[in-house]
């Protein structure tokens, strides 16, 4: 089997308490040693000298859009622009077209990843069938196809009887009810923050309390149930506050945000751009300052990219128009390590633990997140020094805020499984 | 001379910018009065309404006003329905720019859509209101229907009553008012005010009489009649009863209080009928006021475009 040694890397790997030059040497996919000074003559070797290696990134929330959507991203570019962006494992939701909420779509699913992609792609099912709130998918036949998660993302399960049911139901399996937390009559039909921007530019708002009201009603529906609910991509300080508060009472939560909320606020959609539209919205500072507490004191356990991909056609309209959605793998791990590592002074261990160790734990992905013995031969190597400008996509789609901005922290090299499938 | 390609708002308009449209109007309203209302300034020039939404007042004041300065004007009032079909803004604003249109005057349901359609084509647009953001003519007109009856704008408290939320009027009317430095109280249900609307400097009433203590200047706006089913107040009886101007709520006011309203009015539900009869009400010169104002838009414009 083919081996590959890393050597004189700075290794950060949370899950092993590591923070150090370690040397890590691979063989097949799997690790097989993490040590200092590791010598092999017949390993292929990889001089890691002042960079970073951390065990490969992990995004929880990515929309493929593969099938349906394919003229926005398929599962070939859509694992590029992961490997790019240092993500060796994303998990692709069901809001494609069929839904993923029936056995046949998971599993072209997992046909097309065998075929298309270069990095581990592991499909979120349905809560409910095609995604209407109504009636339970049937999630133990999506669990043996391979969902390790359900949501209706895109849509809230605005049921409270039916999220009721799907937490008590996904107890059997042991997996997350992925929550986006949306409550649709408040909500009515926002397209941005609902606040001072929305006032002056006219734009109906969705307010934090659309939001919040969902988090509260999932955190007592969780609690009562003491089933697994997953809150995903948190934007307001109050969805924080209200997260924090169920840890503390021992409610099987856990939560992500996305970069542009502890990035943006609601002032880069001035000028009706629509490549800072998305649901949730870009909200105030005081929400970003809300989001940022949250990830420093582990009340948000997971970074995740929401990416979601548009066409330009589909982005170049009327704001009311034009969906929601933008693209996010590709500038992820320069955003957490620039705005957080550099900016807010989290420790760079604490922030590779949202996109590593964390998410593992949330998807129950037993042999990743970590470069443990035995763990699956994923990582990246990582320089923290390079700066690079975001633009050129390898994503089918260029939906982003960020286009154009100059971003610090480059991915030199992503290793899957033991194999490099990217270099800068 | 102004600065900008097109009229989006009066948001990024200098108050020097703002006088020198006024003074413009001025000019041009004294042509009103001749035997021949025409003056030659825009020969040869095409003027294109696009109306996404019904309109009145606006299109026909933008037509006379293209006419009076010996524009040609083509009408295209579009239905929601043609976007519906797949048709996009940006397409018909190439097919215009195809038609050589040298000014596309655009109303439209959806904030921030003029500005679109002046990112896309070389023609100066000209936002005649979209959605809830701005109406810049109609704040311009508005301004000018003050100084000319009021001279000094500075120190004037201007009460704006009714839906502010969804009003593009009441937003034009506060970015201009505020450059001149008048104040301005917008007073409504809670419902129809959005808290937020305090940062664009303005204070925010509940009560109506007391909004109109020493008010120089009452702007009333149109009530949606669609509203009451959305919740946003409970009948149009109760909005009548707690917001209707009338001559006895007036008291409250200064007694040379200027009465003005957008258009078109629904008369006994915002405003009674005795109210719009007021000799300090000027809501006929407001309509004449706006034509001088978009004459001198288009003009100016011209002049900035050559």
């Amino acid at each position: 089997m083919q081996k590959i040694l890393i050597k004189n890397g700075h290794l950060v790997d949370p899950a092993q308490q590591i923070d150090g030059l370690y040397d890590i040497l691979l063989e097949g996919d799997k690790v097989v040693q993490c040590s200092n000074n590791i010598n092999d003559n017949n390993a292929k070797i990889i001089d890691a000298q002042g960079k970073y290696v951390f065990p490969g990134l992990i995004d929880i929330h990515v929309h493929l859009r593969e099938p349906g959507g394919e003229s926005k991203e398929t599962i070939y570019t859509g694992t590029r622009a992961a490997v790019k962006g240092g993500f060796t494992t994303i998990c692709c939701m069901p809001n494609t077209r069929p839904s993923l909420d029936n056995v046949p779509s998971v599993e072209y699913i997992n046909l097309k990843s065998e075929k298309d992609a270069v990095c581990n792609v592991y499909p979120v099912g349905c809560v409910t069938k095609g995604l209407d709130g109504t009636e339970l998918a049937e999630i133990g036949s999506l669990v043996q196809a391979g969902v390790i998660a359900i949501s209706d993302d895109g849509c809230p399960v605005s049921n409270a009887f039916i999220m009721r049911r799907a937490l008590e139901y996904c107890k059997i399996f042991d997996i997350p009810v992925i929550s986006h937390c949306e409550d649709r009559d408040l909500a009515q039909f926002g397209v941005m923050n609902e606040g001072a921007v929305s006032t002056k530019l006219g734009l109906r708002g969705i307010p934090n309390a659309a939001e919040e009201v969902m988090v509260a009603r999932d955190i007592i529906l969780a609690e009562q149930t003491s089933g697994y609910v997953h809150i995903a991509h948190v934007s307001t300080k109050g969805s924080v506050a209200l997260i924090r508060d169920a840890k503390k009472r021992g409610v099987k939560i856990t939560a992500e945000t996305a970069p542009h909320y502890f990035t943006l606020t609601d002032f880069a959609v001035e000028g009706y751009n629509t490549y800072a539209k998305m649901n949730p919205p870009l909200r105030t500072a005081e929400d970003v300052a809300g989001i940022k507490e949250g990830l420093k004191d582990g009340t948000l356990d997971c970074i995740a990219s929401d990416h979601a991909p548009h066409t330009k056609e589909e982005k170049n309209k009327e704001f009311d128009f034009a969906p929601f959605g933008i693209i996010g793998l590709e500038t992820e791990l320069a955003l957490a390590y620039q705005e957080l590592v550099l900016k807010e002074k989290l420790s760079l261990s604490s922030v590779i633990e949202k996109l590593t160790k964390n998410p593992a734990e949330v998807m129950r992905l037993k042999t990743k997140g970590s470069l443990k013995i035995g763990f699956d031969a994923d990582l990246i190597i990582f320089d923290g020094n390079e700066k690079f400008k975001a633009n050129n996509f390898i994503s089918k789609s260029s939906n982003s805020p960020f286009l154009g901005w100059e971003l610090q922290g480059v991915i030199n090299q992503t290793i899957v499984a033991g194999k490099v499938v990217y270099k800068s | 001379m102004l600065k900008t390609k097109d009229l989006l708002g009066l948001e990024n308009l200098t108050k020097k910018e703002i006088e020198l449209i006024l003074d413009t109007a001025i000019n041009f309203k004294g042509v009103f009065t001749r035997s021949v209302k025409k003056v030659p300034a825009l020969r040869g020039k095409t003027v294109v309404n696009l109306f996404y939404e019904p309109s009145t007042r606006t299109s026909k004041s933008f037509e006379v006003a293209a006419q009076r300065l010996s524009a040609d004007v083509i009408d295209i009032t579009t239905s929601m329905s043609s976007v519906v079909k797949g048709e996009s803004l940006i397409d018909i604003g190439k097919t215009l720019e195809a038609m050589k249109a040298d000014f596309v005057v655009i109303r439209h349901a959806m904030a921030g859509t003029p500005k679109i359609l002046a990112e896309n084509i070389s023609a100066a647009v000209i936002n005649a209101g979209d959605g809830f953001h701005e109406h810049p003519t109609q704040g311009l007109l508005d301004l000018y229907t003050i100084r000319e009856n009021l001279d000094e704008i500075k120190g004037l408290k201007v009460v704006i009553v009714g839906d502010i939320g969804h009003s593009r009027v009441a937003k034009s009317n506060i970015l201009a008012l505020n450059k001149f430095g008048a104040k301005v109280t917008v007073v409504g249900p809670p419902t129809l005010i959005p808290d937020s609307i305090k940062e664009m400097g303005v204070d925010i009433e509940y009560n109506l009489k007391k909004a109109l203590e020493n008010a120089d200047v009452v702007n009333i706006l149109r009530i949606q009649l669609e509203r009451q089913n959305k919740n946003l107040f409970p009948s149009l009886r109760e909005y009548t009863a707690l917001y209707k101007v009338t001559p006895e709520i007036l008291k409250y006011a200064k007694k040379s209080v200027l009465i003005m309203h957008p258009g078109p009015m629904n008369r006994g539900i915002e405003i009674s009928s005795e109210v719009v009869n007021l000799k300090n009400a000027v809501i006929n010169e407001q309509v004449t006021n706006g034509i001088a104002i978009r004459m001198a838009i288009l003009y100016l414009l011209a002049k900035a475009n050559k």
